[in-house]
């Protein structure tokens, strides 16, 4: 039992990892009916930016909970300014394009983004700090759920539960799903859509980069190809739930995350992504829209 | 036709070498003739060129001190490109011109097609560098001999450690399912089972860069191990090093030379404290390795390539084996590398009764105070 357990946390805390980063492909998704492939990359800028952050303040002795909330704070700013630009120059620019093209220039885009950080930066593999200190009430636990499980945990549930508020009960959430209904819709009726896109674009990029640093901190150590890996289990996960909606990214990234630990639990780790990938295959048969998500019918 | 010229140009280089060596004509059949056979030609020639300057250097010293039992020693130096169809030809070429023992080959591949053909002359050889580990221990080459550890030494020396010195009876095994992790955690699995002194309780790969490994962890706690080998890479090591430290999973953790790397310790930082792994024995306090590396600067005005200390080393072992012997037969050549202890750049090794030198290979390592330090057995 308490295997069984042990297994359960650290499938549910595998989980969140990917939901953090899964929400954003799916609010993206969701709004533009776009497969944001470079938000692997926005992820790992976050990480990146956190990094560089965390390790100056500590130069200069700031408390670790001032260091923790600047560096989240300019992470999300500086990843959202990313996803904004990406946004203005490789996707707005094919807004009215096939559908392939915007997906070729997020391929691109994810391309150029892994090799600029991989020049600018570093190649190297670098040990990111331990922002996330030890708890001494969770010490009795720490075997099952450590101190940065919980972080991640209680972070990523904040976080679904702050943005259904935001898209339920907020001007910007109604222009959201306007524009997401119906764009020239929205238009005529006054919604600047081009603001409203910014604006996913800033939450889910800034969301990325939360999860970039927590993520980092968890593993403690990042490089420039950090976002590729992720990225692709996080965007399984945004599918498996029904891309688009956000419960869903939480539930399939809740489920690949146990999937892949009660597998290596189980059976083997070597037939871990096996596993995951058979799971993702299954529900694509029975439900092609994904767990949450809706079917959809073509506007003719 | 461009290897070609090489080949004439290089043998040119070689008989001029040879001439400056050795003053004076050497007298056909009165000599000891030392064959060196490798890649001295196509793309891996920077594996097989510092064994043939190796072998001159090693030469030039014996003829100086006026040869072996009277006798000069002459030098037959022979190309296979790495390949194993022309290995056999070389070897053929070699035989034919009556060599008495072979430096070579170099690449695993190519010795394996030669050696045939050399254990059929009685003729005695000693590689360098070719590592496949059924080259000895098939058993079907008492000819053969080598002054490099074989792919799986690196196993066994874990594993030895981690049974003898450790005494580790419930051993984890994992592995990143790549070509040089789990090839070495197979021989690590084999060994452990064979010395019946500890049980393998777990085996499996990871997916390298995986977001976490808290599931593999879990297990390794499961089945209850007290120690854990892994064969591959630092990122990964790090990686679960550090979800041990932090699921409060306190064992002993063993690695190879895919971790012995400062990276490591700097990426896993305190997490790095106490893990061991096994690198290449460090020969740069040895005056012998010195000696010859000075040797090569002053002859070619230029650092030593790739398998040099271990050609130079093989070269003297086999020289020595010949004098202490007294004769080139086989069977006494064989006697003398198995009995005569010989000083080398590789340390002081004779060869155990399979052909592998026994005081040449890995050491352990471990992390103390962030670096890594030899562990003294």
């Amino acid at each position: 039992m308490d295997y069984f357990i042990e297994l359960l946390f650290g499938g549910l805390t595998r989980g969140s990892i990917y939901a953090l980063i899964a929400l954003g492909y799916t609010m993206v998704y969701g709004i533009i009916g776009l497969i944001n492939f470079a938000h692997g990359e926005i992820y790992m800028i976050g990480a990146f930016t956190s990094f560089i952050v965390a390790t100056v303040l500590s130069i200069y002795g700031f408390p670790l909970l001032a260091i923790v909330v600047i560096a989240a704070l300019a992470a999300a700013v500086w990843s959202s300014a990313y996803g904004v630009t990406i946004e203005k120059i490789a996707y707005r620019p094919l807004r009215h394009a096939p559908r392939l093209s915007p997906l070729i220039s997020a391929i691109g885009m994810s391309i150029f983004l892994q090799n600029y950080v991989l020049l600018a930066q570093t190649s190297d593999f670098l040990s990111f700090p331990a922002l996330i200190p030890e708890f001494a009430f969770m010490e009795p636990v720490a075997h099952i759920v450590g101190s940065s499980d919980l972080v991640i945990l209680v972070t990523t549930a904040l976080v679904m539960l702050a943005l259904t508020v935001l898209i339920k009960f907020t001007r910007i959430g109604k222009a959201m799903r306007a524009t997401s209904q119906d764009r020239t819709m929205a238009m005529l009726v006054g919604i600047n859509v081009d603001r409203v896109i910014s604006a996913t674009f800033v939450i889910g990029s800034a969301l990325a980069a939360i999860g970039g640093m927590l993520i980092a901190s968890h593993i403690g150590q990042i490089n420039f190809y950090i976002g590729f890996i992720a990225g692709i289990k996080a965007f399984t996960a945004a599918v498996l739930g029904g891309i688009g909606s956000i419960p869903g990214a939480v539930l399939g990234s809740l489920v690949l995350g146990l999937t892949e630990s009660f597998a290596t639990g189980y059976v083997s780790s070597d037939y871990e992504d096996v596993f995951a990938f058979s799971l993702l295959v299954l529900i694509l048969i029975f439900k092609p829209s994904g767990l949450l998500g809706k079917a959809e019918t073509k506007k003719v | 036709m461009q290897s070609g010229l090489k080949k004439k140009l290089f043998v040119a280089a070689v008989a001029l070498g040879f001439a400056m060596a050795v003053p004076g004509a050497v007298v056909a059949g009165d000599t000891i003739k030392l064959g060196v056979a490798g890649a001295q030609s196509g793309k891996l020639v920077s594996y097989g060129m510092p064994t043939v300057k190796a072998a001159e250097l090693v030469v030039a010293q014996y003829n100086a001190k006026g040869g072996i039992n009277g006798k000069k020693v002459e030098l037959l130096v022979q190309d296979d490109a790495c390949k194993p169809e022309l290995a056999t030809n070389a070897a053929t070429l070699l035989v034919t011109k009556g060599v008495d023992v072979v430096l070579g080959h170099i690449c695993s591949g190519a010795t394996k097609a030669a050696l045939p053909i050399y254990k059929e002359a009685g003729v005695v050889v000693i590689s360098p560098s070719a590592t496949t580990p059924d080259l000895t221990q098939s058993g079907d080459y008492p000819n053969f001999f080598r002054t490099i550890a074989a792919d799986d030494a690196q196993a066994r020396v874990e594993v030895d450690f981690a049974i003898d010195t450790i005494g580790a009876k419930k051993i984890a095994v994992i592995h990143d399912k790549g070509d040089y992790g789990k090839g070495l955690a197979e021989f690590a699995r084999v060994f452990i089972e064979e010395s019946g002194k500890a049980e393998v309780v777990l085996f499996e790969g990871v997916t390298p860069d995986a977001v976490d490994y808290t599931a593999i962890v879990q297990k390794i706690r499961r089945f209850d191990a007290d120690a854990v080998i892994f064969g591959g890479y630092h990122p990964e090591a790090s990686k679960i090093v550090s979800m041990m430290k932090k699921k409060r999973l306190n064992i002993v953790f063993i690695s190879d030379d895919g971790v012995k790397d400062d990276t490591f310790i700097k990426v896993a930082g305190a997490n790095a404290e106490g893990v061991y792994a096994s690198g290449p024995q460090d020969n740069s306090q040895n005056p012998l390795a010195a000696a010859s590396k000075e040797a090569h600067k002053a002859a070619y005005n230029s650092d030593p390539g790739a398998f040099y200390e271990n050609a130079y080393s093989a070269a003297l072992a086999i020289l020595n084996a010949v004098e202490k012997a007294g004769s080139t037969d086989m069977a006494a050549v064989v006697k003398a590398l198995h009995t005569e202890k010989v000083d080398t750049p590789v340390g002081t090794i004779y060869f155990d009764e399979k052909g592998d030198a026994v005081g040449v290979g890995f050491a352990m390592y471990q992390v103390q105070n962030g670096q890594y330090v030899e562990v003294k057995k």
